[in-house]
């Protein structure tokens, strides 16, 4: 905690806000560029192309498309920061409360696949760091290996086919039974944070069962990744000087492992987690595809494919907002596991 | 403790390392024992020093494979010894000090939290108490400003503090054997002297037995009361320090020679001649 308050960190803290802001101008203004340069026409998507020559002049003026482009991309910059991306076409809803919508679920099932990933991928990669050649470590490849080659689809398919179809043990398609569909008022957006806050211990178990299996699907291959990543990491530690030093003060094997190798190696292992965690909270298109899971990955690419511009790039800006908060997220951790990070 | 016995024998302790390609015989049937004095190890770099301090405690990585006719301390067999025994002695009755402070310390843990643990190893004491017996260790190395070095982490401290930490570290256990292995090659000039006048002190107020490890016979011999002269993983020579003149063996002699000498300025450098019989099998 004291680090926090040193002159030092607030130096330092005051050059990341800044190139958070400086990131966050650059993708709005590419994804300005995005909106106003690709061929499609603005103005014809909002009056549609069988207006007259008069209303299409009226609503250019009214959208401000008249104006020069750098006064027009300072409009777009106070819109986007007040939250205001325009509505889309294709749900006819603001976009701003459909991303609302839709982002609350692909974070619930990133956060627990991540969950997963990590309490499972770290172990395993220990243990296999540890048991170098022998049957953990090739049983840890194996699963990474899988993790690499299946495709997520496939799994998830299989997955609903034994676990829903065939065992009953998880529950199908979908977020909540239809029985739950607004049940639970929303708060968050979080279902399973709604549910657990208002008490509603039915509602909480129906949506836990539904996402148990999209999120052990995802969970998997954060899990072959962070394995994998864990397992070089850790033999890379374990051949350290300060490792024999542990050994010679007749610490325990596991004391030696688990508290002075790994602790080494969350170091770099947290920029792994946070970039994979990125990765799953952009939207996983394929996943919730198969999961109908109505989240950020399927909304972006139906609003692309129906050329619905206002989502696709309020959709845009969310996923760059997502980065940037993780990649603040990773150095704000980063500072507390290596005291030598500046 | 058996007043009379020698704490450490040590007889035809070997040491290889089966690489894909070839047998590496890092220490070739070294023999020696130690009491409660100082023993020096010199040798130039690869001789198999640091692997025959590491086989006494038993800490040879592998693939090394370490055999010996006899290795004994305290009456203990120490090639007969479990790994969970052989914790014990590790840390609590054989201690080492490693070369290099930059490395041989956990950069991610306090320093002070390095020394309680060590401590904590070992003894039954609270954490209230190993903080304090790492402040006072601290103190018996020197440290001007002991409560700073204990929350400091290893990047923020000198080499020549580092390598009084670790050596703090090592001897709050109060062990009966330290092994320093080149504890201040990594230092700089200055401070070697310094760290080795801690160490020197030390060892002799807890009147424990010492393996100096050095590539330096000058060092060894103003330090030490006995002197093994490595070469090529055996012993080609053991002398008392004070007879260092006497020595037989021509790799000493070429050692000796090699040093520089203030009263006899060095015309040109000694260039060691080496001579394959050496590292041959003895007669
Ligand atoms: N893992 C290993 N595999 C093969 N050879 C090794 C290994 N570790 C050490 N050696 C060899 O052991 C020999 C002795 O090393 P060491 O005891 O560290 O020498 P010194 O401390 O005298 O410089 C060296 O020649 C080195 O190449
Ligand atoms: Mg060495």
């Amino acid at each position: 905690m004291k680090k926090l308050l040193s002159p030092a960190f607030a130096k330092d803290s005051t050059r990341l806000v800044l190139s958070v802001a400086l990131t966050f101008v650059g993708l709005l203004l590419v994804t300005f560029l995005i909106g106003r340069v690709v061929p499609i026409d603005p103005l014809l998507a909002a009056v549609g192309d069988r207006a007259p020559a008069e209303v299409y002049e009226r609503v250019r003026v009214e959208l401000g498309l008249d104006k020069p482009l750098w006064q027009q991309f300072w409009i777009y910059m106070v819109k986007v920061v007040q939250g205001d991306f325009g509505r889309s076409v294709l749900t006819s809803n603001v976009v701003l409360d459909d991303i609302l919508r839709v982002f609350p679920a692909t974070l619930e099932l990133a956060t627990l696949a991540t969950l997963l990933g990590v309490s499972l991928g770290v172990p395993f990669g220990v243990i296999a760091a540890v048991n170098q050649g022998r049957w953990p470590d090739q049983l840890a490849r194996v699963i990474g290996l899988l993790g690499y080659s299946v495709p997520v689809f496939w799994l998830g398919l299989m997955g609903l086919l034994l676990f829903y179809a065939k065992l009953g043990w998880v529950a199908g398609p979908g977020r909540v039974s239809v029985a739950f569909d607004d049940y639970v008022t929303p708060i968050t957006g979080v279902i399973l944070f709604d549910s657990a806050v208002q008490g509603e211990w039915e509602a909480f178990g129906d949506a836990f069962r539904h996402l148990i299996l999209p999120a052990g699907v995802l969970g998997y291959f954060s899990l072959a990744y962070i394995s994998r990543m864990t397992r070089s990491f850790m033999i890379e530690q374990l051949r350290q000087e300060y490792i024999v030093t542990a050994r010679v003060k007749g610490l325990s094997e596991a004391r030696v492992i688990w508290r002075h190798a790994l602790g080494n190696v969350m170091v770099p292992l947290i920029t792994v987690i946070a970039l994979s965690y990125g990765n799953l909270l952009e939207g996983t298109v394929l996943t919730e595809t198969v999961f109908a899971w109505p989240g950020l990955g399927l909304y972006i690419t139906n609003s692309l494919l129906s050329a619905d511009m206002n989502a696709v790039l309020g959709g845009t800006i969310m996923v760059g907002i997502v980065f940037i908060g993780i990649n603040l997220l990773s150095d704000v951790l980063y500072r507390f596991v290596d005291p030598r990070a500046k | 403790m058996n007043a009379g016995a020698p704490l450490l024998t040590v007889e035809d302790l070997r040491v290889e390392f089966q690489t894909r390609t070839q047998l590496v015989r890092a220490v070739r049937g070294v023999s020696f024992s130690l009491g409660r004095e100082k023993l020096g190890i010199v040798g130039e770099s690869g001789s198999g020093k640091s692997q025959t301090g590491r086989a006494i405690l038993r800490l040879v990585a592998p693939p090394g494979r370490v055999t010996a006719k006899k290795l004994e301390f305290d009456g203990i067999d120490l090639m007969a010894t479990g790994e969970a025994q052989m914790r014990d002695i590790r840390g609590k009755r054989i201690a080492m000090v490693l070369q290099d402070p930059k490395f041989s310390l956990n950069p991610v843990m306090t320093v002070g939290k390095q020394i309680a643990e060590a401590y904590r190893a070992h003894a039954s004491a609270d954490r209230a108490a190993a903080k304090q017996r790492a402040l006072d260790m601290l103190r018996a190395v020197k440290m001007r400003e002991p409560e700073r070095v204990y929350a400091a982490y290893p990047h923020e401290l000198s080499g020549g503090m580092g390598q009084r930490a670790m050596i703090a570290m090592m001897l709050a256990t109060e062990p009966d054997l330290l092994i320093a292995d080149e504890p201040t090659s990594a230092l700089d000039v200055t401070v070697q002297l310094q760290v080795l006048a801690i160490l020197d002190d030390l060892v002799s107020q807890r009147g424990m037995g010492l393996i100096f490890i050095s590539h330096d016979l000058n060092l060894v011999a103003s330090f030490c009361d006995r002197v093994l002269v490595m070469y090529a993983g055996r012993v080609v020579e053991s002398l008392r320090a004070s007879e260092l003149g006497q020595a037989k063996h021509s790799y000493t002699q070429g050692l000796l020679a090699a040093l520089p000498r203030i009263d006899k300025p060095v015309k040109e450098l000694v260039v060691l001649k080496r001579d394959p019989a050496w590292a041959g099998e003895r007669p």
